[in-house]
């Protein structure tokens, strides 16, 4: 390609670029640079030297920052891993309601016995119930605090959306199915280790029972 | 201000724990009409069908908060005089000052106890 048509190729690209609406992705960018190099090909001064060679080296970044971002898979922690972690900080939410319900529930018949009782044991009694109904504080403040950690959850899902735009289609990645990093080999006991399962996944006792029954 | 324990109170929160919780120390201090909403536009919706001589509300509840369930009911001529107490896990200085220009009548900050309960609402009614 002649000099000319590559500063034409090159300002079609620009004017592209300047006029889309969206992010530039790294791959026009690769473009640019790429085109950049090529109208200083010829008799090069030092200056023009110099510039090719920092554009070398903001081609090679770009590369290199594509290929790390590929292998901690951003689409996996868009796809799996934050809306796994929602959901089971979402069941710790749900399961400390229930929890707290309960411990409700046996105050209050507390109270309701403290009121068949002498007045000095009922009183007793209502004073436990009445430290029991402020412990149970704690459900809110944590449901708050979850509430907050599931926020910043997705607000970093929105940052990796903007990654996976900016950066297009991380070929490289491996596909969402493999384990996640650092789970133990297949075969290896500590795979077993699922922890608590969501409550629309747990299986029931009777469930586990007659899985049971049928093992030999 | 005396107190009427048979006041209407209404408790604001979008914790049904919550709710529960502040409806049982209200009661141990001998409140015996107690009154839920579990959001700011049904609570406003309440305070303008009924008598109520008391509001305890939460601050963070969506889509109306709790500072905004304030301003709306300071800017009510017929609501305006009802103490309005707020029970919050917001415990920042701005919030604190936020709902005092807001003209809050009191905040309790979460997790709270019976006795502190029962200091604030001394400092409004006096002695009960």
């Amino acid at each position: 390609m002649t000099k000319t048509a590559v500063n034409r190729t090159l300002e079609s690209k620009l004017e592209q670029i300047g006029d889309s609406a969206q992010p530039v992705q790294t791959d026009d960018i690769a473009a640019v640079v790429e085109a950049v190099m090529q109208s200083l090909s010829g008799d090069v001064s030092l200056a023009e030297f110099r510039l090719y060679q920092e554009l070398e080296n903001l081609a090679d970044y770009i590369q290199s920052a594509k290929r790390e971002i590929a292998a901690i898979r951003p689409d996996d922690i868009r796809s799996r891993d934050i809306p796994m972690a929602t959901d089971e900080l979402d069941a710790v939410v749900d399961a400390t309601a229930e929890a707290t319900g309960a411990i409700l529930d046996a105050a209050e018949s507390l109270e309701r016995v403290a009121a068949s009782l002498e007045e000095q044991s009922g009183e007793e009694v209502r004073i436990i119930a009445t430290r029991i109904y402020e412990a149970c504080n704690f459900q809110d403040i944590t449901g708050q605090r979850i509430t907050k950690v599931v926020r910043t959850l997705k607000h970093i899902e929105g940052k990796v959306d903007a990654l996976l735009t900016a950066f297009g289609e991380l070929k490289t990645a491996a596909p969402a199915t493999t384990a996640p990093e650092g789970a133990p080999p297949p075969g290896d006991d500590r795979s077993l280790l699922h922890g608590p399962q969501l409550p629309d996944e747990a299986k029931r006792q009777d469930e586990i029972d007659a899985i049971f029954a049928n093992l030999k | 201000m005396a107190i009427d324990m048979n006041m209407n109170v209404l408790i604001v929160d979008d914790y049904k724990t919550m709710l529960r919780i502040i409806r049982n120390l209200l009661k141990q201090l001998g409140f015996e009409n107690v009154d839920e909403a579990t959001d700011g536009g049904t609570a406003l919706m309440k305070l303008r069908d009924r008598n109520y001589g008391l509001v305890i509300s939460d601050w963070n509840m969506e889509p109306m908060t709790g500072l905004q369930l304030l301003k709306e009911v300071r800017a009510d001529n017929k609501l305006k005089q009802i103490p309005f107490v707020m029970i919050t896990a917001e415990s920042k200085t701005e919030n604190v000052v936020a709902a005092k220009e807001a003209g809050v009548t009191n905040y309790i900050v979460k997790p709270f106890n019976a006795a502190t309960l029962k200091q604030k609402l001394t400092a409004i009614y006096g002695n009960f």
